[in-house]
């Protein structure tokens, strides 16, 4: 064999030459046959019916899980990107990016900054501007900001064949073949407030918490547990506290979720500092929705007052 | 598959794979400034504008660029070498690796964010990760540049 031949066949790893890590070829990360932009919400969703091929929303985090499969399908041109605000609801089309739901300036306003606060410590702006809320609404990842603070609002999503499901209904479904359209807030009146602790910035929260204080009851979406994020209602003991009596009233909240909530370990946080974080957590956000929802008029008589500028972009 | 697009103002068809990341695509065009750090989306070094907004390259397919505006750092040479000067005088700059991302992003920062407080500087900067220096001078240099940007931009005023 010659001197070339040889190092061919080293180079190329033919015949059993193996090639030491730094000559190997770099793998891809993602291996795809076919990209094709659908024309159709029919044709997308007879070509997800087949195992090998997938939906893609920003495609960042399939990237990191999925190692391969036939045809990515992407949405864009049949799914919208857009944000329409009206009278009674926000609908998000599913291939919105995170950051344009975090700038944009009526959810800004209705949601009291909350939105803007579970999504600012996502990685950074060069991801936000990628991922898209259906994929991670999709998703339904243990970890999510995203799924933790629509649960805490009036959230529907609508789905191609399912139709217009309840976020907290659609949290619990299992995965299907179905497509995410919109994900739609009804504008009811309510406070919020979003909390979260991570162990480095830009990190996987280690505990997530989104408060809404409501007229007729409080409740609180708790995520990264680190299972999928659970509402928790406060109970008729809290209640009873009235709400001027601020502190006592998230004391009392803080006890209940301590008692009520199920964490686990994971390789960021025990169980039992989740349960401890949870109760600070919770303090913290009631706290926050507390006094925002006080500093609001006490009676809504006109329609209007629900009403926010929208389409704005804030950032 | 045939894609069609514009990398730094030039119109480019070129056939590739489906599976083809927008960052290699932009290296096998020349834009070899954009490089692969951690290719898990956490440390910005791949930056690019897509239609004006800063992307992770390593992340997106350039299938999804289809029709749309690339530009690397080739392309904003100008802007790229005036913040240069300020990372310098700051000392901020140690390898050097991290640079191409970081400064992307801040010229998009510039253009996005009004007068931006330290803390929107950190924040919209947090995707973009250096391994040898603290931060601080970087910082430094970003203050003194907008600072400069702005006092250009009120003398032009005048
Ligand atoms: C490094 C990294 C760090 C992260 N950190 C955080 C964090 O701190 N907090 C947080 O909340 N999230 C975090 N995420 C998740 C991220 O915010 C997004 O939720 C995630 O990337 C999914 O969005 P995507 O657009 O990339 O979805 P994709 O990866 O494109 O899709 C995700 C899944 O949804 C399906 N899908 C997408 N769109 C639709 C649709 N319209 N209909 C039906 N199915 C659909 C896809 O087939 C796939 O199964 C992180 C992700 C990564 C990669
Ligand atoms: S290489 Fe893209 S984020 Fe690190
Ligand atoms: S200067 Fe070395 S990585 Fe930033």
């Amino acid at each position: 064999m010659t001197k070339s031949s040889r190092r061919k066949r080293f180079l190329t790893g033919e015949n059993g030459f193996r090639l030491p890590p730094m000559v190997k070829r770099r793998e891809k990360l993602i291996k795809i046959k076919r990209y094709w932009k659908v024309e159709t919400l029919e044709e997308a969703y007879e070509l997800n019916q087949k195992r090998a091929n997938r939906i893609i929303g920003g495609m960042v985090w399939m990237k990191m899980g999925e190692k391969q499969f036939h045809t990515a399908i992407d949405l864009s041109d049949v799914v919208s990107s857009e944000i329409v605000e009206n009278e009674e609801e926000f609908i998000i089309g599913a291939m919105t990016t995170l950051r344009d739901l975090e700038c944009h300036e009526g959810i800004h306003k209705y949601t009291d900054g909350a939105v803007k606060e579970s999504l600012r410590h996502i990685v950074g702006v060069q991801f936000r501007n990628v991922a898209t809320v259906g994929g991670s609404i999709w998703g339904r990842f243990g970890f999510s900001d995203v799924l933790t603070m629509f649960l805490a609002m009036d959230t529907y999503v609508d789905l191609y064949k399912g139709g217009r499901v309840s976020l907290e209904a659609f949290s619990k479904m299992p995965y299907d073949k179905d497509i995410l359209l919109n994900i739609v807030v009804k504008k009811n009146t309510m406070s919020l407030a979003y909390e979260s602790m991570r162990n480095t910035k830009t990190d996987f929260p280690v505990l997530a918490c989104a408060a809404s204080v409501r007229p007729d009851e409080v409740l609180l979406s708790i995520g990264a547990r680190p299972q999928k994020a659970v509402i928790i209602r406060a109970n008729d003991t809290v209640m009873k506290i009235d709400r001027s009596e601020q502190e006592e009233f998230a004391r009392a909240l803080a006890v209940q979720v301590k008692a009520e909530i199920s964490v686990g370990s994971n390789m960021r946080a025990s169980a039992e500092y989740r349960r401890q974080l949870a109760g600070v957590l919770a303090r913290r956000a009631v706290m926050k929705a507390l006094v925002a929802d006080e500093q609001k008029p006490m009676v809504i008589t006109d329609t209007d007052t629900l009403q926010t500028k929208g389409g704005e972009q804030i950032c | 598959m045939l894609i069609k697009m514009w990398l730094n103002g030039e119109p480019i068809r070129d056939h590739m794979d489906a599976d083809m990341l927008l960052l290699d695509f932009v290296r096998r065009h020349g834009a070899l400034s954009v490089k692969r750090g951690c290719e898990t989306a956490n440390c910005g070094l791949c930056t690019v504008l897509l239609e004006g907004k800063p992307v992770l390259s390593c992340s997106i397919l350039a299938a999804k660029a289809e029709g749309k505006h690339v530009v690397t750092l080739e392309g904003v040479q100008k802007e790229a070498e005036e913040f240069g000067t300020f990372l310098a005088n700051q000392g901020a700059e140690q390898c050097g690796f991290c640079n191409p991302g970081f400064i992307m992003n801040i010229l998009a920062m510039e253009k996005e964010l009004k007068d931006p407080t330290e803390e929107e500087i950190n924040e919209y900067l947090a995707g973009n990760l250096c391994r040898c220096s603290g931060f601080v001078g970087q910082l430094r240099s970003i203050q003194a540049y907008l600072k400069h940007k702005q006092e250009v931009r009120a003398h032009e005023a005048e």
